[in-house]
């Protein structure tokens, strides 16, 4: 009833091919946008902003990353919290070394520097696929996180071993360091999620997307298509890449302020795989699903008790966040492998045959 | 020229300067490969009878280690935890299958894979919410292991084996062998083949797929919790041993994913190769290679000769 | 008709196989333009292996093709492509979680241009050229009857339809030489007439020279301009479709031989 095509006719292609060819999902992005850039910040509170919007939108942008390499090309890496790493450790090096220019700029940098690494890594995509892929990035997972331990240059010989951010400014406003406020750090890492994400949907819709997704399905047909399965992908693990570096160095600079080598270790990485998972695979809005559940499960799982009146240790919330994660994954591999974002699909064919569902 | 020198020549000269340090090293290397090969060992039969890539033996190992310790702690006589424990893993082996494998059969093998991550988290939370996530020490003497060390002197030096790693090295081929005749000699062992090169054409002369499945998991479950038993008496049990577990992976790429002589060759392998590197490479540049190294062995071999040193050559059909 | 322009390509003494096992043996024929050739032979011939080295996925061990009077030793899949073959398969190879409308516009790959920076935008060059490749895909579908099913996943639809998605993926391509992997496998007489109405229509509209592979010796004989037959890898006959039918050996090879 409220979510109709009907009498919404279009009379080009151009309309047709939009990414968004139905008038409700129009208003549907409008509203979710108004709600991100307005309404949040006006009800949500210091804890709402700071430890959870920040670290889901991050989480989201680094789940996007692997969702083009797992969801979209269909290439498994383990590897992506070191390449997220790789973002944050490369925006620090560059950020100390010329403080002076902006940091949005190092930010971006590091992206590119996470993708030169992501493409060194996935040249062995071409030979090596499924299981075996997946082994191949475990090495960059343990050799790029014992380049953060051992060598020394990349933390400047800082003896905690940790990467601390320094204050930087965007139009004179600090948005790094201990002085930001968490709203201004929000809007931020709003920007440069909206438009990534932006970017990004505009690349699986067109045709790159439909290389990645036709390597993905077919491989060997796709090659008779004329499409060169090297150049496919690599470009989804430099896009990817790219991605989980903006991420690692949003995450350093703008959400934690501070991290050690063991914020990038492989637990990293498989949380981000099951984002992708119970978000859904080949889904922009999975990943944000996957992200919102998997980071906000914890809170849930450390709050709920008390607020029954129960009383858990934060060991036994944390166990139990495991088993939930475990069984959540089963659940929806099972009962629906194409996770959230298929939910919400079917919600929508609901609401538009509703109430009349014949 | 002069790290030349260092990676090329200078380690053979510490080799030949100090032999005992050399046995020393390859005995470690050994026995850390044995353990891996066993890891291996319950990934490929897995594989072979499920086509389960199963990212999860390494945690069940860990599981496994840790019930028996909990249990011994919570005041269960050693031997008795030990056929719980057995009796957990055979548990696990029937919730597996029920669980996970009958509703994903015929799902894409990559489902199955991302399923066992599932599997690991799951057994993760539960042993450590049952058990306490702090490290426990195994009992090694009252489960009838012994301990302490041979000194052997040879080579104008000392060469020190545990007594524990002796057994483990023994055990290990005891259940190699054993597994071996398994799956030559008796019926369920040729169920077994006949299920891992089709599983419906086993399907049609009459053999159960579920208890097939049952009964693979079952023994990986066993082979794991052996191979726990010895990890956690050279270090405590907790799943910080889980980074140890993964490095059978790269053994598996070694030596292919179907092949049983693989996993214990490759294992031996990736074991001895690591302790050497670190010993004698590792300080060239600060230590601590044995973390990746072992990956980037594989990483060649996956580069270079993609099936494995066992493993079939696949020719792609369309 | 005959005379060296009008041949294609051309197939001259093609060995292949895979570690001892020998699937084709000194395997030579032409395919001249604008006609329908069939390969034709019993199971396990070397039929597909024979479409596999035309378009390079397989390297033969032995012999050499040309293409357009072009001679080549070895090919890349995306070479061939490049060129100007495509190719459906005898067990549909579509891209399963793709919609039918974007399974034809992957067909499109080799002649869609505009950088990365205007995909990530999705504006200008980038904007226009995913329009007019619709456009060009929408004719496709017209073509094939296919409209109804335009977004649908192809995974979910009956083997006939994908069958004709397929083939609607390789005419984006717009090929010169169009490689059918058995089209009518496993179809009813219905969807078979369907199909052969396509295939001629492609052939003649579109002058598109075609291979096709086919077991329905009916629709061979009623389609094809000539006809090459394998069997054991090793070529018995080639020739119109009455030379082929009165030919002793082919009658052997199907009907088997007393011995």
């Amino acid at each position: 009833m409220f979510y109709r095509e009907v009498g919404q006719f279009k009379t080009s292609y151009a309309a047709d091919q939009a990414i968004f060819p139905i008038r409700q999902d129009r208003i549907g992005l409008a509203l979710i946008l108004a709600v991100a850039f307005i309404g949040i910040p006006l009800v949500g509170g210091e804890f709402m902003i700071a430890s959870v919007m920040i670290p889901f939108l991050v989480l989201a942008l680094a789940a996007i990353g692997l969702n083009i390499l797992i969801g979209y090309t269909g290439l498994i890496s383990l590897g992506t919290g070191a390449f997220m790493g790789v973002g944050a450790y490369a925006c620090y090096k560059l950020s100390t070394l010329f403080p002076q220019v902006n940091i949005i700029v190092w930010i971006i940098a590091s992206g590119l520097v996470s993708c030169a690494v992501g493409v060194l890594f996935g040249l062995p995509s071409l030979r090596i696929k499924g299981f075996y892929l997946a082994i191949a990035t475990l090495a960059a997972q343990f050799f790029l996180q014992w380049c953060f331990v051992r060598v020394g240059w990349l933390y400047n010989n800082n003896p905690s071993g940790a990467i601390e951010v320094p204050l930087h400014t965007l139009f004179g406003i600090p948005i790094t360091g201990a002085t930001a406020k968490p709203l201004t750090r929000y809007y931020v890492v709003l920007t440069i999620v909206v438009v990534m994400t932006w970017f990004a949907s505009n690349l699986v819709h067109g045709r790159i997307g439909r290389n990645w997704m036709a390597v993905r399905d077919m491989d060997i047909a796709a090659q008779l298509m004329g499409i060169r399965l090297l150049p496919a992908k690599l470009l989804a693990f430099a896009v990817s890449s790219f991605y989980a570096g903006v991420a690692g160095a949003l995450m350093v600079f703008l959400w934690l302020g501070a991290a050690e080598p063991e914020a990038f270790n492989i637990n990293e990485s498989f949380v981000l795989l099951f984002m992708v998972i119970i978000g859904g695979l080949g889904s922009l809005i999975g990943a944000f699903f996957g992200a919102a559940l998997i980071h906000i499960l914890p809170i849930i799982v450390r709050t709920a008790p008390d607020a029954l009146g129960l009383s858990i240790g934060s060991a036994t919330a944390e166990h139990l966040t495991y088993i939930i994660t475990g069984g959540l994954i089963l659940f929806f591999l099972i009962v629906e492998p194409h996770g959230l974002a298929r939910l919400w699909q079917i919600a929508k064919q609901k609401l538009r045959v509703w109430p009349f569902p014949y | 020229m002069h790290l030349l020198y260092q990676i090329f020549i200078d380690p053979f000269m510490q080799m030949g300067q100090a032999p005992d340090l050399l046995v020393q090293t390859l005995w470690e290397g050994l026995v850390g490969g044995v353990l891996y090969a066993l890891i291996a060992l319950g990934f490929v039969l897995i594989f072979k009878a499920s086509g389960v890539f199963n990212f999860a033996q390494g945690i069940m190992m860990v599981f496994a280690a840790l019930t028996l310790v909990g249990l011994y702690e919570k005041g269960v006589p050693a031997p008795l935890a030990l056929l719980l424990a057995i009796g957990v893993m055979y548990l696990l082996a029937l919730g597996v299958e029920r669980v996970v494998l009958r509703p994903l059969v015929n799902q894409p093998d990559i489902m199955l894979f991302m399923a066992t991550f599932g599997l690991t988290y799951i057994l993760i939370g539960a042993g450590q919410l049952v058990f306490g996530g702090d490290p426990k020490e195994m009992p090694v003497a009252a489960l009838g292991l012994p301990k302490g060390a041979i000194d052997l002197k040879i080579l104008g030096g000392l060469v020190s084996l545990q007594k524990i790693d002796i057994a483990a090295a023994i055990i290990a081929s005891i259940m190699v062998a054993g597994l071996a005749v398994f799956f030559q000699k008796t019926r369920i062992g040729r169920a077994l083949r006949a299920v891992a090169d089709d599983h419906q054409a086993a399907l049609s002369v009459g053999i159960s797929l579920n208890q097939i499945w049952v009964i693979v998991w079952f023994t990986a479950g066993i082979v794991a919790l052996a191979t726990g038993i010895m990890w956690g008496a050279r270090s405590d049990v907790s799943f910080a041993l889980q980074v140890i577990s993964l490095k059978a992976l790269p053994v598996l790429i070694l030596g292919g994913f179907t092949s049983v002589p693989g996993a214990i060759v490759g294992g031996l392998i990736i074991g001895i190769g690591e302790k050497l590197g670190e010993f004698y490479w590792g300080p060239l540049v600060g230590g601590g290679i044995e973390s990746w190294l072992a990956y980037a062995i594989a990483l060649a071999f996956l580069l270079f000769k993609p099936e494995g040193l066992f493993g079939e050559k696949i020719i792609e059909r369309i | 008709m005959s005379g060296a322009d009008d041949i294609l390509l051309k197939v001259d003494n093609v060995s292949l196989s895979f570690g001892g096992v020998r699937a084709i043996t000194d395997v030579s024929f032409d395919i001249r333009k604008g006609e329908i050739r069939a390969i034709i032979g019993p199971n396990g011939a070397g039929k597909t292996s024979m479409l596999n080295v035309i378009n390079g996925f397989y390297h033969p061990q032995q012999g050499r093709i040309s293409f357009h009077g072009q001679t080549r030793a070895r090919m890349k899949p995306y070479e061939a492509a490049s060129q100007g073959i495509a190719r459906t398969f005898q067990n549909v190879a579509l891209f399963k979680g793709m919609s039918t409308l974007d399974n034809i516009l992957a067909g499109r790959a080799l002649k869609m241009k505009s950088s990365f920076f205007w995909q990530m935008f999705r504006h200008g060059p980038a904007l226009r050229e995913e329009i007019e490749h619709r456009k060009f895909c929408e004719e496709i579908i017209d073509f094939l009857e296919i409209e109804h099913i335009r977004k649908a996943p192809v995974g979910t639809l009956p083997y006939g339809l994908q069958k004709r998605v397929e083939l609607g993926r390789a005419l984006a391509m717009e090929p010169t030489l169009l490689l059918l992997d058995e089209p009518m496998a496993g179809m009813n007489l219905e969807e078979k007439q369907d199909m052969s109405r396509f295939i001629i229509d492609v052939n003649q509209h579109f002058g598109t020279t075609i291979a096709l592979i086919e077991h329905d010796i009916g629709v061979v004989m009623d389609l094809s301009d000539r006809i090459v037959v394998l069997e054991y890898g090793h070529k018995i006959a080639d020739g119109n479709p009455d030379e082929v039918k009165s030919d002793q050996k082919v009658i052997d090879a199907y009907l088997g031989v007393a011995h």
